[in-house]
């Protein structure tokens, strides 16, 4: 049925973030530590596992893909309540402080990521020999 | 009549999000092949499009949640709220591969901390280049450039003035609407096209809302790996920005 899968995610994404808050006030941070990090890992755990024993039919599975199908639309009704005026009545120091580190951390990302990078032609036989 | 259908929308608030959403994602699809013949991606205009929804929402309401602040749009604020964009985000995991995630590790902490600080630091020197000389300020303003949540805490945690509060957040703000505007435009000069790169990628930007809504208008298989790494940059941003980066920071600027 498909509030199974429904049911599967709101229990991987409550558990998430609850490890995410017990992190967070475990560090002394006002902040959600990882948890919706936490709950894809729980989930793709669980459907991993399911799945095996052949425990998570297509049906449950569609009240998963659903949601995830849904992503794009979500973070579009997102954009359309950023706080994009006072983004702007920032004016220039707010403009250059969010611009210049946004421009060094795009120019990084290309650098960090020859770090450990898994080669494409390398089999998964393979890996974690050459890793540097 | 008008009342009949403002109440209609009124109690129906998420309904009409879903309605206003799809909307706009229609309009972005054609364009996007009419004008641009698919080279700009229709959810990168959409994205842009519902930026443009929540500024026009703020000059008409004057508060801070764009288009969700007119009673009507209520439910678009619902709908891109952090419970349902979690939801959804968390799903998007679903046939990710496990084997990707596990071989980034090293790279992302890497890019976790390189972004964090990188950030902060230019926040900082852009703050002392507008003639800022006190390490509270500096600090806060440096926070922001990390994310628009550690720039507040920071702030209170350390008793920032509430105009440097405001433009911490600010700074914030514009670090969020860019990543989101610019992720797709740039993603092929970076690399961006394969998990690892996206967990690297989150990493280093690390703005939540801005990486997950670049990612899905670049590809939006590559968002989970994106998110994943993501998802912790708020919370070192906050755990460092108040200590070691303000202690280093007072280092610097004794006052």
């Amino acid at each position: 049925m498909v509030i199974y899968g429904v049911a599967l995610l709101a229990v991987c994404s409550l558990f998430g973030l609850l490890v995410g808050e017990a992190l967070g006030s475990l560090l002394g941070v006002k902040a959600n530590v990882g948890g919706v990090g936490f709950a894809m890992i729980l989930l793709l755990w669980l459907t991993d596992w399911l799945a095996k024993r052949g425990r998570f039919k297509p049906v449950s599975a569609s009240g998963v893909t659903f949601w995830s199908l849904m992503y794009i639309p979500i973070v579009v009704a997102m954009a359309a309540q950023q706080n994009v005026l006072g983004a702007i009545k920032g004016g220039p120091l707010a403009f250059l402080a969010g611009t210049i580190g946004v421009v060094l951390s795009f120019a990084m990302v290309p650098f960090i990521a020859r770090i450990g990078k898994p080669k494409s032609d390398v089999p998964p036989a393979d890996r974690g020999k050459g890793a540097a | 009549m008008s009342e009949l259908l403002y109440q209609a929308l009124f109690k129906n608030g998420l309904l009409v999000g879903f309605a206003v959403v799809g909307g706009v994602i229609w309009l972005s699809y054609f364009v996007s092949e009419r004008f641009t013949h698919g080279r700009l991606h229709g959810s990168a205009i959409a994205v842009f499009g519902g930026l443009l929804l929540a500024y026009i929402g703020g000059v008409f309401s004057g508060g801070k949640n764009g288009i969700a602040d007119l009673p009507v749009f209520a439910g678009v604020g619902l709908m891109g709220g952090a419970m349902l964009r979690d939801f959804s985000i968390v799903a998007t995991a679903y046939g990710a591969s496990f084997e990707d995630l596990k071989k980034s590790g090293l790279p992302v902490v890497i890019a976790l901390f390189a972004g964090v600080i990188v950030s902060f630091v230019c926040g900082g020197a852009v703050a002392f280049a507008f003639g800022y000389r006190d390490a509270v300020s500096i600090a806060t303003i440096g926070a922001g450039a990390v994310t628009y949540i550690v720039g507040p805490v920071t702030g209170a945690a350390l008793g920032a003035t509430s105009d440097v509060m405001a433009l911490s957040i600010a700074a914030g703000l514009v670090k969020a609407i860019l990543v989101m505007i610019a992720t797709p435009l740039v993603a092929k000069s970076i690399g961006l096209d394969n998990p690892h790169t996206a967990m690297v990628y989150g990493g280093t930007l690390g703005t939540n809302s801005g990486v997950s809504a670049g990612l899905a208008a670049t590809d939006p298989k590559l968002v989970p790996y994106g998110v994943m790494a993501a998802t912790f940059y708020t919370g070192l941003g906050c755990l460092l920005a108040p200590s070691v980066l303000y202690l280093a920071t007072r280092m610097i600027f004794p006052f």
